[in-house]
């Protein structure tokens, strides 16, 4: 059986892969939120705020997205009586698991700053908002930028997961095309080709910041 | 309605959660045993002059961090058969595992490799050391020492890719999850519960690397 021809089912994978950027986006611009606030949370002189930033990101980064998925999926729907759609699922799952590696990357990038830095904006009378301003996070972004750009191609492929609890992206409309033709070889090397173009380019770039942002010496 | 949890479903199949993990633990090592092969063998492919044998590692590498393992355990599970390359789930589940791993592996090696300065091995060889005393304490050594630390990073993300390939049918932590799961409804207990072993796998793996890293790698702090 085979009513689909190529052209057909490359037109299916692209349509559906819109949705996969759409879920990547949304777990980005979300996690890239709630990481700041975790990050903020770390890095805080608070031993109780440091504490709780520290068990979330550690049971985020200690634990597979799957299980994260299922855990929001099945778990929340099952324990608050919610109907959460697959969209509300994948959404709260990858922006959850995005923030906690964001908030462990720009963490990074803060504590790689000198304390020297802190001590002089110290003296020279900022508070400790304006010295995380005006002299720490401006210097730190600048660090964090070509990792930040290498975790999107993470987040990218993490949406695949997605497809297990029915989530239709990239990697659920191939599964289905792939079941009505009876072409697993050619439609998932064909998936895995769409992906290489979102991921690769992110990569590349990710790599060509590294070398900008970076004095060697 | 309120829902209460019940964690009785946890502790009355405690043995079948403990099988889970070492089902999980038996993929993860046999896949890393070959991942670590592949990366040596693209590490030599990425640092080698030869033109040929640096692009066939170079699109090795490229290709497997660039697309879903998900999609690339479909590919061998699902898309191979129809070549003639027939796989159990567990093969398969191996095979994509350690392919993947060997892909980013080969990059840690790589850096490590060009991590030792060439220097080093020219006072080896001013101070009279051997050729394979040289290669041994001066550029293995050292190499292994820098990369170990993000080598182990990779070991923890190949536990966590592990969970995917139940998604085959391939029996292990995960697969014991979902089995129990659809016999007894009890998702947010069974999942919480799953996930917590992962914790423990992952915290298990992390406290021997590091009594690993004081007992042999402690020189690594006086380099640089």
């Amino acid at each position: 059986m085979q009513d689909f021809t190529l052209a057909q089912i490359i037109a299916n994978l692209l349509m559906a892969t819109r949705w996969t950027i759409a879920l990547s986006a949304i777990a980005f611009v979300g996690g890239g939120i709630f990481g700041f606030i975790l990050m903020l949370l770390r890095i805080s002189p608070n031993p109780i705020l440091k504490t709780i930033s520290l068990v979330y990101i550690e049971f985020f980064e200690a634990t597979p997205l799957l299980m994260q998925l299922f855990l929001v999926f099945f778990g929340i729907s099952v324990l608050f009586s919610l109907n959460l759609s697959t969209w509300a699922a994948a959404s709260i799952a990858l922006t959850t698991y995005t923030s906690a590696y964001l908030a462990d990357i720009w963490r990074g990038s803060i504590e790689a700053i000198p304390l020297g830095q802190w001590e002089a904006s110290r003296a020279l009378g900022l508070n400790y908002f304006k010295q995380l301003r005006k002299v720490i996070l401006p210097q730190a972004v600048r660090m964090s930028i070509p990792p930040t750009v290498g975790f999107a191609v993470q987040v990218i492929k993490g949406t695949s997961l997605a497809s297990v609890i029915g989530f239709i992206e990239l990697t659920r409309s191939a599964q289905s095309i792939s079941n009505v033709t009876f072409q697993p070889f050619l439609v998932y090397s064909l998936a895995a080709i769409i992906y290489f173009c979102l991921c690769f380019p992110l990569s590349l770039w990710s790599k060509k910041l590294e070398r900008t942002y970076t004095f060697s010496g | 309605m309120e829902y209460t949890p019940q964690f009785s479903v946890v502790w009355n199949n405690l043995g079948l959660f403990l099988q889970g993990v070492l089902l999980t633990l038996q993929i993860v090592v046999v896949a890393i045993a070959f991942g670590l092969l592949l990366g040596i063998a693209g590490a030599m492919g990425r640092t080698s002059n030869n033109r040929y044998f640096n692009w066939i590692a170079t699109a090795y590498v490229e290709f497997f961090r660039n697309t879903p393992f998900l999609i690339q355990l479909f590919f061998f599970y699902f898309g191979l058969p129809s070549i003639g390359v027939r796989m159990t789930p567990w093969q398969a589940a191996v095979l994509a595992l350690a392919i993947n791993f060997g892909a980013y592996a080969t990059e840690i090696i790589r850096a490590g490799i060009e991590g030792i300065d060439k220097g080093q091995i020219e006072a080896g060889m001013s101070l009279g050391f051997k050729k394979l005393q040289i290669f041994r304490h001066i550029v293995l050594l050292p190499a292994l020492g820098n990369i170990y630390p993000a080598l182990i990073s990779q070991v923890v993300i190949a536990v966590l890719f592990s969970s995917v390939v139940s998604q085959i049918s391939a029996e292990e932590l995960t697969f014991v999850g979902n089995y129990l799961q659809s016999r007894t409804f009890r998702s947010f207990e069974i999942y919480l519960a799953i996930s917590l072993f992962y914790v423990a796998v992952v915290w298990f793996i992390k406290g021997i690397a590091y009594l690993i890293q004081r007992k042999f790698f402690a020189f690594t702090q006086y380099i640089r």
